[in-house]
């Protein structure tokens, strides 16, 4: 539940004048909010990919500023693999829907639903081609989005180091790394014809502990699925699998044990592996976050079935 | 059940480095030079690699590597399957890392042909500038036009870094040789802020830690550098410029002006006005989600109300009434061209800046620059990766500053009306006055200033210099025609264009008739000044010999003929030497009345406070030394004889 009321007017801390130096996460807040506010007028329909994860919430939070006091103009669309932590589809009703009263768009594949596509028959691959993939390429189109923006970092895999901040697909939501548009100064070129459409990441020059940081300078509003707890869980693969619901398969010899864990990234809770942790405060988090030696995405099977794994699931139009 | 977390308390250990610095910084180099090894060096060095990358770091360094099974850095970097297979690169990648002090965000650009491009989008975001030199081969061509972009592209810091010094044996003077030559090259380029290390990124020597092996560099590590280096003069503090780019009108009870500000700041109460309308209100409110501010300055993103309800839509700047920028219908630019279809001129293209968009068309160019070469050319048309310098007109005024002066308002793209494909990024150059003013409030009317229709820069290409003036001053008899002769001989054995004048020239037409009073002298050098200005402005050289006794005839003089022009030599020998050394008798017609208002006789002759260069002329001269003396500061203002530089120095450009 929320547990403090989301009033803004109560937020008293306006920092404002920069020094010699402005601190960095200030300008990527300013340099964020620029870009919010840029397709918010440049477009005629944009929509936020709302993942609920702590990406989306930071970007939801500087929506909020971009467009204060009116209420962010942009949508919320939120792709529901049905394979979500329950957390977080209760997060996205009460917060963004309830609390801020935001338009959440949420799609989920029927065909993959009649079908019953899961993450354990299909394999991670199918499965987001047919649970992710299928239906964001099918909302964009269906509502005529021309511009999605999303949470993508470049710092959190390699091939997202060559991502533009206004980054172009075509009609079929292609990503076409030879035919990117440059981009200059903070100038961006949004011109596009029908169908097609942008990709917008302000979030590009952001590191996770940015993001961490921020979210502990700006109380951001998360799941509780960040900080640790304890939580029954299976090892798998190297990964500790979650069971969060009755769906999930135990293979032979596994037996959910509780164990403090908690994530650094959230997707569907079978393929996607929690850390051991005693961070229990944003503040640990943050503090764990400045020590640790693995990166971000050690738990996302997603990204290492085969190398180059996300290049490829770009091209095809995942996020 | 389901709650969310919302953090209370700041834990001062974990918040505290979020009060960094942000430098953001490009790094160029060819493709042996060791660039992509460079940047995988600072970012291990700096632990921005994590263990689980690191691991997969070494099985790849053993499969692919290049370092004899040791980790080769430059595989963190190769990012993309396309690049990895077959070989191409992609442009612009980015990276990140962070140390105690800063937060670094690099711009990696490939070193390959597309290099223009490429690095002018890498540079056009940039604080400071890595240029990468194989310490085995020196400054090569391709050294010097990434300087060359850097420097046009506005970036005022440039660390020189000299790789591979392993491979020299840490020797200091061949890093110091390469230092000198790039020295001699930056001499002619806008870089103010110029640093030198010597490192071996391969090994790790004088990356993040100063290296053992060159202890005769005392001046740190690359990444002590990237630290220290201190940017914050580089902001405009002056210029407030805040560009519309979102009207907030969340209900009938608010209205305000949402934007980034670009440079300067405002404070709640002051006075502003909306380009291009010229409307006058004053800022009510600065508003924030975080409560209301009483002052805010660039980089932030703010909205802001104003106490009268008058009519500012996207694409309109706000600035202080009493500074504002160029309101035009036309501009000068430098356009770096992106595109493989050529600039056509005439053509109309979308054109977007920090304000907002226009149609617009390039209506001549006025040359080329070769990057090779730094030339300029005569050229038709701009294609891929050419730099060029243009005229621009916009169908609808447009609101800038010229780019040397604010690197926000300064700059813009064009894009094609029909693909949408970024063709070129450009960079207004300082407001030429014989264009259209449009309807801001600097639509007074201008003197109308006659143009040619020669550009300077074409006569300067022609003539193989810049046209300047010396101006000599000084006693009669000081020495100021015996040097201007000498001088104008010599520029002229140079291949230079031009010629001599004195006062005693102009009284033989010009001036014929005017007397020696103050008055008449004052006037003399007055059409003095306009010669030696419509030479300069035929593209010669003018050396001109007066006494000009007072200080304020000498500031007019430099002031018609522009101090961008103008070299001040004061030829210093006091009355008794001159007197002693004076042949044709003026003195003592003087003595006898027989001149009136003669320097150092009736009238006082005023030192020149600040001339550029002294002279002293007391016991002889030499004119063979003093010509050389003269020549040699000219060779260092750089700026104003670039070329004639080559000439004197007799070097190759590049």
């Amino acid at each position: 539940m929320v547990t403090q009321p989301i009033d803004p007017k109560e937020s008293t801390r306006a920092r404002g004048v920069a020094s010699a130096t402005t601190p960095h996460l200030d300008v990527l807040e300013s340099e964020a909010i620029h870009i919010l506010r840029e397709v918010a007028a440049a477009f005629e329909n944009p929509v936020l990919l709302y993942s609920i994860g702590k990406d989306s919430s930071v970007i939801l939070h500087l929506m909020r500023k971009a467009f204060f006091p009116g209420k962010p103009p942009i949508p919320l669309l939120h792709i529901d693999s049905t394979w979500e932590f329950r957390e977080m589809t209760d997060f996205r009703e009460r917060y963004a829907r309830q609390a801020l009263g935001l338009r959440v768009i949420v799609k989920i594949s029927e065909e993959g639903r009649q079908t019953g596509v899961n993450p354990f028959d299909y394999g991670s691959n199918a499965y987001t081609e047919v649970m992710r993939t299928q239906p964001l390429k099918e909302a964009l189109t269906e509502n005529g989005f021309d511009a999605a923006i999303g949470g993508g970092r470049r710092d959190e895999e390699r091939s997202r180091a060559k991502e533009r901040v206004f980054s172009f697909r075509d009609r079929s939501h292609r990503w076409d790394p030879r035919n990117q548009r440059p981009e200059l100064w903070n100038i961006y070129n949004t011109w596009r014809r029908t169908g097609e459409c942008l990709r917008v990441f302000p979030l590009s020059n952001w590191t996770e502990l940015d993001v961490w940081q921020y979210i502990a300078r700006e109380q951001v509003p998360l799941p509780d699925l960040y900080l640790a707890k304890p939580r029954p869980v299976v090892k798998r693969g190297g990964d500790l699998i979650v069971v969060d619901d009755e769906r999930m398969r135990l293979e032979d010899g596994e037996r959910p044990e509780v164990r403090s864990v908690r994530f650094r990234t959230l997707g569907c809770y079978p393929v996607t592996g929690a850390i051991e942790s005693e961070a229990s405060t944003i503040e640990q988090v943050v503090q764990e976050l400045v020590e640790t030696r693995n990166s971000e995405r050690q738990g996302r099977a997603i990204d290492r079935d085969e190398a180059c794994a996300m290049e490829r699931k770009k091209r095809e139009g995942y996020f | 059940m389901t709650s969310i977390t919302t953090p209370t308390t700041r834990n001062d250990l974990a918040v505290k480095p979020v009060e960094k610095g942000l430098l953001r910084f490009i790094a160029c180099g060819s493709v042996d030079d060791g660039k992509s090894t460079l940047i995988g060096r600072l970012m291990l060095d700096a632990g921005a690699v994590y263990s689980d990358q690191l691991v997969s770091l070494q099985v790849e360094s053993e499969k692919h590597g290049t370092n004899g099974g040791e980790i080769d850095t430059a595989l963190l970097l190769d990012g993309l399957e396309d690049e990895q297979q077959q070989g191409i690169t992609i442009d612009v990648a980015y990276r990140y890392f962070a140390t105690k002090k800063r937060k670094f965000i690099i711009a990696d650009t490939p070193g390959h042909e597309q290099f223009t491009r490429n690095m002018a989008t890498g540079a056009s975001n940039v604080d400071l500038a890595i240029l990468l030199v194989d310490a085995t081969k020196g400054v090569l061509t391709q050294t010097k036009r990434h300087a060359f972009i850097v420097s046009l592209l506005g970036i005022k810091h440039v660390v020189l870094a000299v790789n591979k010094m392993d491979l020299v044996d840490y020797d200091e003077g061949t890093f110091e040789t390469i230092c000198q030559e790039f020295k001699r090259f930056a001499a002619k380029l806008e870089i103010t802020d110029l640093r030198f290390v010597p490192l071996s990124a391969r090994h790790g020597e004088n990356v993040a830690e100063p290296s053992a092996k060159m202890l005769w560099h005392a001046d740190g590590s690359l990444l002590h550098q990237l630290e220290t280096v201190y940017t914050g003069s580089d902001r405009n503090l002056r210029d407030f410029r805040f560009p519309v780019q979102w009207v907030n009108r969340p209900d009938e009870t608010f209205r305000g002006f949402s934007g980034t500000i670009a440079s300067g700041g405002i404070r709640a109460g002051e006075e502003i006005v909306a380009l291009p309308s010229g409307k006058r209100s004053r800022v009510r409110s600065i508003v924030t989600m975080d409560g209301p501010l009483e002052e805010a300055t660039a980089p932030k993103s703010v909205t802001l109300t104003l106490e009268d309800e008058i009519d500012v839509t996207r694409g309109d700047m706000i600035c202080r009434p009493g500074n504002q920028p160029h309101v035009s219908r036309s501009g000068e630019a430098m356009l770096v061209w992106m595109s493989e279809q050529p600039l056509q001129l005439g053509r109309p293209l979308w054109f977007k800046n920090v304000a907002g968009r226009a149609i617009c068309e390039v209506e001549s160019l006025r040359y080329e620059i070769d990057v090779n070469s730094l030339h300029r050319t005569h050229a038709q048309k701009l294609g891929l990766n050419a730099i060029g310098r243009c005229s621009m007109s916009f169908h609808e005024p447009v609101v800038y500053d010229a780019y040397d002066r604010n690197r926000k308002t300064g700059a813009f793209i064009l894009v094609d009306r029909i693909t949408h494909e970024t063709l070129a990024a450009g960079m207004f150059l300082e407001h030429d006055m014989s264009g259209e003013s449009g309807e801001g409030p600097a639509s007074f009317l201008p003197a109308r200033k006659i143009k040619s229709q020669v550009a300077p820069e074409l006569r300067s290409q022609r003539y193989g210099h810049e046209p300047f003036t010396v101006l000599l001053t000084g006693l009669p008899a000081s020495g100021k025609t015996t040097i201007a002769k000498q001088l104008e001989q010599r520029l002229f054995d140079l291949g230079a264009i031009g010629m001599f004048i004195d006062g005693e020239a102009m009284r033989q037409g010009i001036s014929k008739g005017l007397g020696f009073s103050t008055e008449e002298r004052s006037e003399n050098l007055r059409r003095g000044a306009e010669v030696a200005k419509l030479l300069n402005d035929s593209g010669q050289f003018c050396i001109a010999a007066f006494c000009a006794p007072e200080e304020a005839m000498r500031q007019k003089f430099v002031e018609i003929v522009g101090s961008h022009h103008v070299v001040h030599v004061h030829l210093d020998a006091s009355v008794a030497a001159c007197r002693a050394r004076d042949t044709t008798g003026r003195y003592v017609a003087a003595d006898n009345g027989q001149i009136e208002g003669f320097p150092g006789v009736d009238v006082i002759y005023q030192k020149p406070p600040a001339p550029d260069y002294t002279i002293a002329t007391e016991d002889r001269i030499d004119v063979e030394e003093l010509a050389g003396k003269v020549f040699a500061p000219f060779c260092r203002r750089t700026n104003v004889v670039a070329n004639l530089s080559e000439i004197v120095f007799r070097e190759d450009s590049i």
